[in-house]
C-alpha cells in the first residue's frame, strides 16, 4: 500500500472521529472566539487599536486553539490503547505522521475561516490581498500542524502530557507567529513591506518540519 | 519445520522491573502453546515483546525471520495481537474500525466484513465502539488480529469476558489455525479448555520459562532429554 | 582501565584550576587592566562576563544537539551521549539565564531600558525557553527517555537559527537603529579585545568542568542503577522459585514435566 494511500487513510479516521465527536467545531471553535473576544476586554477596543493589532491577535487565537487541536489528535490515541493498535497496523509511521497532521491542518483551516471572520466583524478591518493572505495561512497552517504533530506524539505516553506541549511547542513556533502576523499585516494593507517573503519563510519552516516529522514520528510513537 | 519464534535469555525490562528475566522459547510454525503461569510471571510481557512492542534488556530473540534488536517493526504486519484493549476509538462504529486495521493491513472492506461475519458481530456493525460491552469489546479485538490475516496469532487471555457463544468462536479460530498457516501462541488461566488446543504447554514464573517443554516436539529427541532440561530450569 | 580513570582524573583537576585561575585573572583584566569606556565608564565592563555567557548558553546548546545527534545515530548510539547531551543543557540554561540577566543589568544604566527587541536578545530568551522546555522531558523517567529528548533537543536546535533570522529581518524592517544595536555592532580593539577573549576562554574552561562534573554524576547514577538491576533480576528469578504461585506451587498444581 503505497505511502498516499496510508496518509488519506490516517487523515480520513481523523477526520470521520471529528465528524462523529464534533469536539473542534463545538469546542475548540468557541475557545478560539472567546479568545478573539477576550483580547477586545483586554485591549482598548475603540477600533483603531484593535484593527491595527488584529493580524497578530488572530494569529495567537489560532496557536492556542491549535493546542487543543493537537491535544484532541492524541487524547483519540489514548483510549483503548490505539497507539499500540496504530503500532501493530503495520502502517508507515510517516505516513501516520502525515495523516495526523493533515488532518489537524484541515481542522485548523475551518477554525481560521471562521475565527478570520470573526476578527473581520468584530476588529473592522479590510481585506487587501486575499491571495497573500490565504498562501500565508496554509504556509503557518502546515508548519504548526507538522510541528504541533511532532510534540505531540512525543508527549504522548507520558502523564505530563497536557501541560508540556505547550510548552515545548510555542517557543519552537515563534518564527511562525512573526512570519504569519507580517504576511497578514501585509495583506490587510497594515504595513508597508511585502508579505511575500514572510510567506517563504514560513514554507521554509513547514517543509524542514514536515522532514523532521516523517523522519522522526516511528521513533517516538515506538516510546509512546 | 521453520522456526516461527527463537528466543533465548530475553530479558525484558518495564521501567526497572525485569519482567522477564531470561526467557528460552522456540516455537515452529503451525504449533499451538499454551503459555500458563499465575498473575505477574510475565505472560503478557512476553506477547508483547513478541509482537515487537517492547524492546528487550538483553537476549537474543528471532520472530518470523526478524531479530528483534535489530527489526522490531519487521514482523509486525504479519502478527496478529489480541491483547487487553482493543486498539480502537471509541466515536467509530465496529464496522469502521475493521475496516481501518484491515485496510492498513492492505485488506480490503470485504475481507474485513468476512472476519466481522466470523466473530459474530455482524449484528453490531454499526454500533459506536464506544457502547460495546466488554465481550463484544473482545470479539472486536479478536477480529482486528484476523483482519491482518497473521501468520503468528498472539493471545493473551482471550476467554475472558467472553459468553459461552464468543468462546466457541475463539476455540474454532485456534482450531483452525494450523490449516490457515497460523501459529498460535496463547496465555491463558483457563487451562482445562486451553490444555485441550494446545499441542504443548509452556509455564512462566517469576520471568523465567520453567516447566513444560521449551523446544517443540519435533526437534526432541527422547523425553529424558525433556527431564534434564526440567532439572537444569528448576 | 584504572590507568585511564586516574588520567582523566588528573586532567579534570588542571581543568579545574586553570578555569578558577583564568577567572580571576578575568576579574582583574575586567575591573583594572581594561579601561573604562569613553561613554558608558564601568557599566560598560559587565560585558566581559555578558558576551561570554552568551558565547556558553550557545555552545552548551550545540553540544547537546550534538551530543543527541550522535545518541541517535545508529553508529554512535551510546549512553554518553545522552548524558553529555543532558548535562551540557544543565548548564546551558544557567548560562542562558545569566546572559538575559546581565544583558538588563548592563543595559538599564547605559541606555535606561530594561530589554530591546533586538534578535540576539530575543533568541536567547527564545533559547531559554527551549532550554526549560527540554530539561522538563529530562525530568520525566522512563526508558525512551534518551530519544524523547534528543529528538526535542535537535528540534529546537534547528529553531534557533529559524528564530534569530526572522526577528533580525522583523527589527530591519521597522529600522529601529536604536542606540543600543549601534553598541552592540561597534568595534573593538586592544585591550578591551583581549579582555574579551581571555573572558570566552575562562567561561569555555568552566564549562568543560562542569560538564565533566555533571556527566560523571550520571554515570555514577547509571551505574548504581544498573547493579540494582541485575538484583532485581536475580530476586526477580528466586522469587519463581519459592513465592507463591511458584514452581513449588505449580508442581503441585499439575503443570506438564
Amino acid at each position: 500500500m503505497n505511502l498516499w494511500r496510508e496518509v488519506m487513510l490516517v487523515a480520513g479516521k481523523d477526520l470521520r472521529i471529528e465528524a462523529r465527536s464534533r469536539v473542534t467545531l463545538y469546542q475548540v471553535l468557541p475557545f478560539g472566539l472567546i479568545v478573539v473576544l477576550l483580547f477586545a476586554f483586554a485591549l482598548d477596543p475603540s477600533r483603531g487599536v484593535l484593527a491595527r493589532v488584529a493580524p497578530g491577535l488572530f494569529w495567537v487565537a489560532v496557536l492556542l486553539a491549535a493546542l487543543l487541536a493537537v491535544s484532541r489528535s492524541f487524547q483519540v490515541e489514548t483510549e483503548n490503547a490505539a497507539r499500540d493498535g496504530l503500532r501493530l497496523s503495520g502502517l508507515d509511521p510517516a505516513a501516520v505522521f502525515l495523516g495526523k497532521a493533515g488532518a489537524i491542518a484541515v481542522q485548523l483551516a475551518v477554525l481560521e475561516v471562521a475565527l478570520g471572520a470573526g476578527v473581520a466583524f468584530l476588529y473592522d478591518v479590510e481585506l487587501r490581498s486575499v491571495g497573500l493572505l490565504v498562501a500565508a495561512a496554509v504556509a503557518a497552517t502546515a508548519g504548526v500542524a507538522a510541528t504541533g504533530t511532532l510534540y505531540g506524539v512525543l508527549a504522548a505516553g507520558l502523564r505530563v502530557r497536557e501541560t508540556l506541549v505547550p510548552l515545548l511547542l510555542l517557543p519552537v513556533v515563534a518564527p511562525v507567529m512573526l512570519g504569519a502576523t507580517r504576511a497578514w499585516e501585509a495583506g490587510l494593507g497594515r504595513a508597508a513591506s511585502d508579505g511575500w517573503p514572510w510567506v517563504a519563510l514560513l514554507a521554509l519552516f513547514a517543509t524542514l518540519y514536515t522532514s523532521i516529522g516523517m523522519l522522526a514520528f516511528g521513533s517516538l510513537l515506538e516510546e509512546a | 519445520m521453520p522456526l516461527v519464534v527463537r528466543l533465548r535469555s530475553a530479558v525484558c525490562l518495564l521501567g526497572r522491573f525485569p519482567a522477564l528475566a531470561g526467557v528460552d522459547l522456540d516455537v515452529e510454525a503451525g504449533e499451538v502453546v499454551l503459555l500458563s503461569g499465575a498473575n505477574g510471571s510475565g505472560k503478557t510481557t512476553l506477547l508483547r515483546v513478541l509482537a515487537g512492542l517492547h524492546p528487550l534488556h538483553s537476549g537474543t530473540g528471532v520472530v518470523l525471520g526478524h531479530d528483534l534488536s535489530i527489526d522490531r517493526r519487521g514482523a509486525r504486519r504479519a502478527i496478529g495481537l489480541l491483547g487487553h484493549e482493543t486498539g480502537c476509538y471509541d466515536d467509530l462504529t465496529v464496522r469502521e474500525n475493521l475496516r481501518f486495521a484491515a485496510r492498513a493491513a492492505g485488506s480490503d472492506a470485504a475481507a474485513s466484513d468476512a472476519v466481522l461475519e466470523r466473530v459474530g458481530l455482524s449484528a453490531q456493525g454499526d454500533v459506536a465502539h464506544g457502547r460495546l460491552s466488554a465481550g463484544q469489546r473482545r470479539r472486536l479485538a479478536l477480529a482486528v488480529a484476523l483482519a491482518r490475516n497473521p501468520r503468528l496469532l498472539l493471545l493473551d487471555e482471550p476467554h475472558a469476558g467472553l459468553d459461552a457463544a464468543g468462546r466457541a468462536v475463539l476455540d474454532d479460530v485456534v482450531a483452525a489455525a494450523p490449516s490457515e498457516d497460523r501459529t498460535v501462541l496463547l496465555a491463558s488461566h483457563e487451562l482445562d479448555r486451553t490444555r485441550a488446543l494446545a499441542g504443548r504447554e509452556v509455564v512462566l514464573a517469576g520471568g523465567v520459562a520453567r516447566f513444560g517443554v521449551a523446544e517443540p516436539p519435533t526437534s526432541q529427541t527422547s523425553a529424558a532429554k525433556a527431564e534434564e532440561e526440567e532439572v537444569r530450569a528448576g | 582501565m584504572r590507568e585511564d580513570a586516574l588520567l582523566h582524573r588528573r586532567v579534570a583537576t588542571v581543568v579545574g584550576w586553570s578555569a578558577l585561575v583564568s577567572l580571576a585573572v578575568l576579574a582583574v583584566l575586567g575591573l583594572w587592566v581594561a579601561p573604562p569606556d569613553a561613554v558608558q565608564r564601568d557599566a560598560q565592563r559587565l560585558m566581559y562576563l555578558h558576551v561570554p555567557a552568551a558565547w556558553l548558553a550557545y555552545l552548551a546548546f550545540g553540544v547537546t544537539a550534538l551530543g543527541s545527534a550522535l545518541y541517535l545515530w545508529r553508529r554512535t548510539r551510546s549512553p554518553v551521549w545522552d548524558r553529555i547531551a543532558g548535562a551540557s543543557a544543565e548548564i546551558g540554561v544557567v548560562f542562558t539565564a545569566l546572559t538575559l540577566v546581565l544583558g538588563s543589568l548592563w543595559g538599564r544604566p547605559v541606555w535606561g531600558i530594561w530589554w530591546a527587541w533586538d534578535a540576539r536578545l530575543v533568541t536567547t530568551a527564545v533559547l531559554f525557553f527551549l532550554y526549560v522546555g527540554y530539561l522538563a522531558l529530562r525530568r520525566i523517567p522512563g526508558p525512551g527517555r534518551a530519544t524523547r529528548c534528543a529528538i526535542a533537543a535537535l528540534i529546537a536546535f534547528v529553531d534557533v537559527p529559524i528564530v534569530h533570522f526572522s526577528v533580525d529581518w522583523w527589527r530591519t524592517l521597522h529600522q529601529e537603529g536604536t542606540v543600543f544595536n549601534d553598541e552592540l555592532k561597534a568595534q573593538i580593539h586592544g585591550t578591551m579585545a583581549f579582555t574579551l577573549f581571555w573572558g570566552v576562554l575562562a567561561f569555555t574552561l568552566v564549562f568543560v568542568y562542569l560538564l565533566d562534573k555533571r556527566y560523571r554524576l550520571e554515570a555514577l547514577e547509571e551505574g548504581r542503577d544498573e547493579r540494582e538491576l541485575e538484583q532485581a533480576i536475580a530476586e526477580r528469578v528466586a522469587s519463581g522459585e519459592t513465592g507463591p504461585g511458584g514452581a513449588a506451587d505449580l508442581v503441585d498444581s499439575g503443570a506438564p514435566r
